[in-house]
């Protein structure tokens, strides 16, 4: 397929307008395979202006008399505006941006085009591979393997090829363990609290049905599990689902594990939203950021109504109950819901990040989200196809990956010197989750991202996010390594609303960033002119 | 002293209102004169001041003992449990009356010695000079002058004695224009804008009955509107809703209809709600009580502006429901949004800003004086004066500027702080938190413009704290003629001088001083810019807050820079001099490796260290309102590095959170 089949014109005269702070930009507007151009021409002294397609959500068009507007809104919450000339010009552009837009082939997305100066394809896959903190495990613990068995992903197709399982389980038990299992998740190793010598596992849903079978094998994993913590431990099944929902899962095959066959684990239900309706919470939330003009009354209800903080909420707080099983009851904990891919991962990601100091540093949150959500398949293609504009019928969409972003914000929030990374790289990996240059988000699952050939041909966040230029935008300036667990408040009157990132567009933006920058300022002010005296084991940022 | 009955119970436990484990502190209470103090098993004091206090209530007996609930005015509710009904009555009874004075003399103002002399004393009162704040506005000069009217309070006994009014308005008309005007609160300077040549004024309400005008009213207004040399046209701003000025112009148009046409619309309009009669028929009484507006005809060459900020009554019962709602823990999301909706309290926050925006850009955009009034002209008015000379005079964003603020459009011009505070046991209904609305608005500034305060959110409650403690003579009395008759300059101290000896703890470490006297704040007041002020309404709630202060940590950095800086400059002078003396270049050397091991710069980074992790309270002793060791903000940074929240068990099937 061509692009050039896809775009009906190639050049108009517009003018664009980039909300209420940015002055308007005159010019020549291109559309070109993956971009969106404008080009204030040779005289002009501002730069070329340059809109990625696919991060365009939805697009709506208006003629009147000679000349037409369009609307775009993006997947990162921008609303751009672009008056051009001739009716005609309009229309065509529109189309190609909407053929554009809308591709689905992910081996024809920029991504595979994409070659930024100074990045060198290849050189940052191996940035944080999974492995290498599973073999961390395995060689501390001597309770744990590393598997092969998934090197082909014939057991399971959204597991990475390396997973991390208890010793004393063999690769046929796990093959038969993932047929146990929905989507062949088997039970695998998440997170090893060192302190406590415990273990956060996930998995996916029991295939017990309604003749409520039962595997020895994935029977004996467990068993395993609490045995390779310490003689004696109790575990936690943390289902995702409320008790109900489980129940009712034994229809179509699913369930959850039975208290008889699992001695020594003790079921606890915690139902998160998940799905439409989580991405519906989401679409009405922008829409009210969207209201510029209504009165406090009607702010506040439309707050209430789309329950967004609600969902953080209850995220946050079953994260603190996985979190405080695994770090203060020395208790094992597995969590899963049904297929393993959204909630489950939203909630072992934040109980890490609320025990583990090593993964609120820059680079070990870095490694986190590529374990527990890239690499451990998250199905990002499905979940972040479109954002909160769309008006296409959903079919996969939900804002998990969002929500989990928000909980971390919420907890740099409650906690500012403990994060070394700031606000700046939450916005980025939002942005870059639903629409990217770089090869990371691409794809549901890491055998996807083998048959596309992702790690060679397309080059990789995390390389482009760890250039030095980047990391000042990036970075939290007040950082002081902090070795404690972090219990985050859930109360209403704690959580607060992401305006940064739902109002990014909306408000304008100039003294937070003015503030942030007074803080860098002092900050690195004394870092320099303190010299010698100021290096020390607590302060490593020099 | 005579109300103690016991002065000390042991074994009462404190409960905290949002823990979720119902673990509690076990500790002693003891009864002083002054203040209600705890000390738990870790040897941790709260002091309560029995000013503080608004509410104290005995709920039912329980097995574990007696609850005692007090809530105070700076939002701190505590929950105690005496083991023996007996003591906990007797606590109870002395509360009760220890809490609610009779006598201004009964208040610890009148009491307290924070050891200074009488030269010290009078210093502090000194600190602030409102004569010299108008010579800094730039009166009095061609247009404006000094009136000495109400020289003997015979004019007006609510306002200062030195007014500044236009230089035209004669003594009579001053008069005449005052016997007009409901109290006598006739218009009068609040702040003059140099650059602008335009004036904001203040006075109350006129009292135009049915049918009468008053001709020195009117020809004051018109000296106002002339002392202004660019712009002949006034605003007069009514802060009050609009629907009471509806129901005006009904009267006002044909007073033989009226009584037909409000009472058709009571009767006839099914759309009118039931409040909406009320407030017609209220609007009604005010008129014929002789209150009322300014009939438009009279008055030439002005603009009539309504500003709907609503009246002190509301206010109350809306913040006595945020604080219910709030008050709950483990809210949801519905619970919590649809009380801060229905409580209105953002609302009313909202109103406030806008008409202080309104006032600010009449005299930016339009170079037009503004003339604010409400009913009484101490509440809305003060409010949207003193907030529309904040957005326009970066002065006032000082700390010292902000206390000339407060003590020019809210103590000198009348707010009636004692009354509106509930200092002395009176009224219930004249409380209203008039002036906490306004400390809310100027904290919404601050987070809109976190560069453009020299002070930070601290200050801000220490300031909330205070007008309520009693513990100052500042905020005592309902006005100026009241204040010298209880001699409070010389029974009392100020609080000023204390705040502006603590002042390294109030200064915003982001504050660049370099804008101009004149820049001008432009708040942009669309609803999701108002949040609930949670350092405000729970402050002493800790689990809620978060716990890690970067204030401190970005305060001391910056210390620490100014200091690094100095001492480079002194090396480098230091160097200068011997090299000056000695041209040898071996002796330069030696004494810079000398200068090294002890250098402060090493000195300073230690105590960085120390700074961050112990709570800086010491200093606090002498100023805090209702305790030497309050537990406040720098206390975060203890309880953190300490250990983590208490720890709570996994029960079977019941996992509950710990914080």
């Amino acid at each position: 397929m061509e692009f050039s089949e896809l775009i009906r014109t190639g050049r108009a005269q517009a003018k664009l307008l980039r909300g209420p702070e940015a002055p308007p930009l005159r010019g020549t507007l291109c559309v070109t395979g993956h971009h969106l151009l404008l080009s204030p021409g040779p005289q002009a002294t501002s730069d070329l202006w340059l809109l990625l397609l696919r991060r365009v959500d939805s697009i709506e068009k208006r003629v009147s008399g000679d000349s037409g507007t369009i609307t775009l809104r993006c997947k990162d919450l921008r609303v751009l505006q672009l008056d051009i000339e001739g009716v005609e010009a309009t229309l065509d552009i529109a189309r190609s941006i909407e053929a554009l837009s809308s591709l689905e082939s992910v081996i024809t997305s920029f991504p595979f085009f994409y070659r930024p100066k100074g990045l060198r394809l290849g050189d940052a896959w191996h940035f944080h591979p999974p492995e290498r903190y599973y073999k961390r495990v395995a060689r501390e613990t001597n309770a744990w393997r590393l598997s092969e068995v998934n090197e082909d992903f014939s057991l399971c197709p959204s597991y990475p090829r390396a997973v991390i399982v208890p010793r004393a389980v063999d690769d046929d038990a796990l093959a038969r363990c993932a047929r146990f299992r929905q989507g062949g998740r088997f039970p695998v190793l998440s997170y090893h609290h060192a302190p406590s010598g415990t273990v956060l596992l996930r998995s996916s849903q029991p295939l017990t049905g309604p003749q409520k079978r039962r595997c020895a094998e994935d029977e004996e994993l467990l068993r395993a599990a609490l045995a390779g913590a310490r003689p004696g431990a109790r575990g936690f099944i943390l289902d995702t689902r409320s008790a109900q929902a489980a129940k009712q899962a034994r229809v179509t095959g699913g369930g959850t594990e039975a208290k008889a066959a699992y001695p020594g684990w003790k079921r606890l239900h915690r139902p998160l939203e998940r799905g439409w309706p989580l991405q519906e919470s989401f679409v009405r939330l922008v829409e009210a950021c969207g209201d510029l003009e209504q009165s406090m009354d009607r702010w506040l209800s439309q707050l209430e109504a789309c329950h967004w903080l609600a969902h953080v909420k209850e995220a946050l707080s079953t994260a603190c109950l996985a979190a405080q099983g695994v770090g203060r009851e020395g208790a094992c904990v597995l969590v899963h819901g049904a297929e393993g891919t959204d909630s489950t991962l939203l909630v072992t990601s934040l109980a890490q990040l609320i025990l583990d100091p090593s993964s609120r540093t820059m680079a070990g949150f870095q490694e986190l989200v590529e374990r527990e959500w890239i690499q451990a398949g998250h199905p990002f293609q499905l979940r972040c196809a479109h954002s909160a504009f769309s008006h296409a019928r959903p079919k996969h969409e939900a804002p998990t990956f969002l929500l989990f972003l928000d909980c971390v914000w919420q907890l740099g929030r409650q906690f500012p010197l403990s994060l070394e990374f700031g606000e700046g790289l939450l916005l980025a990996l939002f942005e870059h989750a639903y629409a990217s240059p770089f090869g990371t988000f691409l794809c549901s699952s890491e055998k996807e991202r083998c048959l596309c050939e992702v790690r060679t041909r397309t080059h990789s966040l995390w390389s482009g996010l760890n250039q030095p230029k980047e990391q000042r935008k990036l970075r939290n300036p007040l950082y002081v390594p902090n070795p404690l667990a972090i219990w985050p408040s859930v109360e209403l009157q704690t959580l607060r609303l992401w305006q940064g990132l739902f109002l990014r567009w909306i408000r304008p933006p100039e003294p937070s960033e003015v503030a942030w920058e007074k803080v860098w300022q002092i900050v690195t002010d004394k870092k320099t002119e303190g010299c010698e005296p100021t290096v020390s084991a607590s302060e490593p940022r020099l | 002293m005579e109300h103690i009955r016991t002065t000390k119970v042991e074994q009462v436990k404190l409960l905290d209102r949002f823990s979720t484990s119902n673990k509690s502190l076990t500790g002693t209470l003891y009864l002083t004169a002054t203040h209600l103090l705890f000390i738990d098993s870790h040897q941790k004091e709260t002091w309560i001041l029995h000013h503080h206090i608004a509410l104290v209530e005995k709920l039912a007996l329980t097995t574990s003992g007696c609850p005692l609930v007090i809530q105070c005015k700076n939002f701190r509710i505590v929950h105690f449990i005496v083991p023996r009904e007996r003591d906990c009555h007797d606590i109870y009874n002395s509360l009760l009356q220890l809490s609610k004075q009779a006598k201004y003399e009964d208040l610890y103002a009148f009491s307290y010695n924070p050891k200074q002399n009488d030269s010290e004393r009078l210093q502090g009162w000194q600190l602030i000079d409102l004569a010299e704040e108008y010579k800094r506005m730039g009166v009095p000069n061609s247009n404006w002058q000094l009136s000495d009217a109400n020289r003997e309070y015979k004019i007006c006994e609510t306002y200062p004695r030195e007014l500044y009014v236009p230089r035209i308005a004669s003594k009579p008309i001053i008069v005449g224009s005052s016997k007009f005007r409901s109290k006598g609160r006739f218009p009068v300077l609040s702040y003059y804008h140099q650059n602008k040549e335009a004036a904001i004024c203040r006075c109350s309400q006129p009292l135009s009955g049915f049918s009468a005008r008053c001709l020195e009213d009117e020809h004051l207004l018109q000296a106002i509107s002339k002392a202004n040399p660019v712009n002949r046209y006034m605003y007069v701003m009514d802060t009050r809703p609009k629907h009471r000025m509806q129901s005006w112009w009904a009267t006002q148009k044909d007073i033989g209809r009226i009584i037909v046409r409000i009472s058709s619309k009571i009767w006839n309009d099914e759309k009118i709600r039931e409040s909406d009669e009320k407030k017609r028929l209220n609007a009604m009484a005010n008129r014929a009580a002789g209150k009322g507006y300014e009939n438009e005809d009279n008055y030439s060459n002005i603009r009539f502006q309504f500003v709907g900020i609503e009246n002190i009554h509301v206010m109350r019962s809306s913040l006595q429901k945020l604080l219910e709602v709030n008050g709950t823990k483990g809210l949801s999301v519905s619970d919590f949004y649809s009380g801060l909706e229905s409580s209105g309290w953002l609302r009313h926050i909202k109103a406030v800003m806008d008409a202080a925006i309104f006032l600010a850009k009449a005299i930016m955009v339009e170079n037009a004086s503004v003339l604010v009034h409400c009913s009484d002209g101490w509440d809305r008015t003060s409010q949207v004066c003193s907030l529309g000379s904040l957005l326009l005079d970066s002065y006032y964003r000082t700390i010292k500027g902000f206390m000339v603020l407060i003590e020019k459009d809210w103590i000198s011009f009348g707010h009636k702080f004692s009354e509106r505070c509930g200092h002395l046991d009176g009224d219930p209904k004249e409380v209203s938190p008039v002036f906490t609305q306004f400390l809310e608005c100027v904290w919404h500034l601050t987070e809109q413009f976190p560069q453009d305060f020299e002070f930070n959110e601290a200050f801000l409650l220490q300031i909330h704290e205070h007008i309520h403690s009693c513990q100052f003579g500042n905020f005592l009395g309902n006005c100026q003629k009241e204040r010298e008759e209880l001699k409070l300059k010389e029974k009392t101290y100020s609080l000023w001088p204390f705040l502006l000896d603590d002042q390294k703890k109030y200064l915003n470490p982001l504050y660049s001083s370099k804008s101009p006297k004149f820049a001008v704040l432009e708040p942009n007041t669309v609803s999701f810019n108002f949040k609930f002020w949670r350092n405000m309404y729970h402050q002493f709630d800790r689990t809620l807050h978060p716990r890690q202060s970067v204030f401190n940590i970005i305060m001391n950095m910056n210390e620490q820079n100014k200091q690094l800086e100095k001492d480079i400059k002194d090396l480098e002078s230091k160097i200068k001099q011997r090299k000056n003396r000695q041209t040898d270049g071996i002796l330069t050397k030696e004494l810079l490796h000398s200068v090294h091991p002890e250098s402060p710069t090493l000195k300073t980074s230690l105590c960085f260290k120390e700074q961050t992790l112990l709570p800086v309270n010491h200093a606090l002793r002498t100023i805090e309102g209702s305790n030497p060791a309050d537990n406040r903000y720098s206390e975060y940074a203890e309880e953190f590095s300490k250990s983590e929240p208490g720890v709570v068990s996994l029960e079977y099937g019941v996992a509950r959170m710990t914080c």
